[in-house]
């Protein structure tokens, strides 16, 4: 495929990931931040976001299998993940995570629970996406186009 | 990216959250300041301490002058998060606003909720902006009128500051100080008052707060509070 095929296909990927409210204007801003200078910002940050993310839905779930569930820490727990996701644009995951926190705060176990299902798939979601929009950035690159944005 | 004959003020920026440290990193460095981020606010009085401003104890009644007391690089304004485990940002401006080598470093909160008392509350303890995450080049764009001038980065539009123990400042330029005219007489003429000791939330901060509050565009839903908590 040629570079502006490529081109093409990040451009509508990108949009569509937009319209279906994957992604909002707070990525655009990642977008802005990066330069020639800083090439990868956004990839960074985005992996900074992979990582902590599995740590906190990995805290979530051993906090909610307790016997006597903590919703303080539950909620705190959401919360990071409600900031983090919030500052990279992935907006999906931050609206379950508001579900979430309401939960918490009616200390509805099933709510909760079900609401760590959801953020979980969410974030497989935009995890995904974000791995394929990456990887067509970078298949633009290799084949000699300049980088995109 | 600034070059290197400018001085740049140095902003330190505080946030557990390691995706948003990045963020504000990456924001303060495209705006040409020099930062220094730490992951939570007693690591934040650890630095200050150690660095220029020379951590007095806060019993210390009024700095001394000497020119060549200072070792490292000075702050020109702090950037704290709100909720943070152990101290939060509230407790480290509080901290801040009580120690008489530090009060005069200004500080801006944020956070991700948008909680009116809590707002208000950061104002009047002495917090000079609150924004909201997530954080913009927009809201960084903001920062600037806040910085905290030190003696050679001062221009003559301004009065005389007890800037005693904020000098030290390596680097002089002429071009910079330029800049800082420009950006002075854009921005706050309300700044001319002298700051003493005792200075928190006062009505210049309100009324910088209005006029900030102009330049927001209608379309976007979240409100950024500056001085004035309207609700």
């Amino acid at each position: 495929m040629d570079v502006a095929q490529l081109k093409r296909q990040l451009f509508e990927y990108t949009t569509l990931l937009f319209h279906e409210g994957f992604l909002d204007e707070q990525f655009t801003q990642l977008q802005q931040l990066q330069d020639e200078n800083n090439p990868d910002f956004v990839v960074e940050v985005v992996s900074l976001f992979f990582d902590d993310s599995e740590r906190l839905l990995n805290e979530l779930a051993t906090a909610l299998d307790q016997q006597n569930i903590d919703f303080n820490k539950v909620d705190a727990h959401v919360h990071q993940l409600k900031g983090s996701s919030s500052s990279i644009g992935a907006q999906r995951v931050q609206r379950v995570c508001i579900a979430f926190r309401n939960s918490c705060q009616d200390k509805n176990v099933e709510g909760c629970l079900k609401c760590l299902q959801e953020v979980k798939h969410e974030y497989s979601l935009i995890k995904n996406k974000l791995e394929i929009l990456f990887n067509l950035e970078k298949q633009i690159l290799a084949a000699g186009g300049s980088p995109p944005v | 990216m600034g070059t290197a004959a400018e001085p740049q003020f140095h902003v330190l920026a505080v946030d557990d959250s390691l995706v948003d440290r990045k963020l504000i990193e990456r924001l303060l460095k495209i705006s040409s300041y020099q930062v220094t981020a730490v992951d939570s606010g007693s690591k934040a009085l650890e630095f200050l301490g150690s660095r220029g401003n020379n951590g007095r104890s806060s019993s210390d009644p009024v700095p001394s002058v000497s020119p060549n007391d200072h070792q490292g690089v000075e702050v020109n304004l702090i950037i704290t998060d709100y909720c943070m485990p152990g101290m939060t940002g509230y407790d480290l401006l509080k901290k801040i606003k009580e120690s008489s080598s530090l009060r005069d470093i200004p500080v801006v909160i944020m956070s991700s909720e948008n909680v009116p008392s809590r707002i208000s509350r950061c104002l009047e303890e002495g917090a000079e902006e609150f924004i909201l995450k997530p954080v913009r080049l927009s809201d960084v764009n903001k920062l600037r009128p806040h910085m905290r001038r030190t003696k050679k980065l001062k221009t003559h539009q301004q009065e005389p500051r007890e800037d005693s123990e904020r000098h030290g400042e390596i680097r002089s330029q002429p071009a910079r100080q330029h800049e800082l005219e420009i950006q002075q007489s854009q921005h706050h003429p309300s700044q001319q008052v002298p700051q003493h000791q005792q200075q928190k939330s006062s009505n210049n901060n309100k009324r910088k707060a209005i006029d900030a509050e102009e330049g927001l565009s209608p379309d976007r839903a979240r409100t950024r509070y500056s001085g004035v908590a309207t609700f």
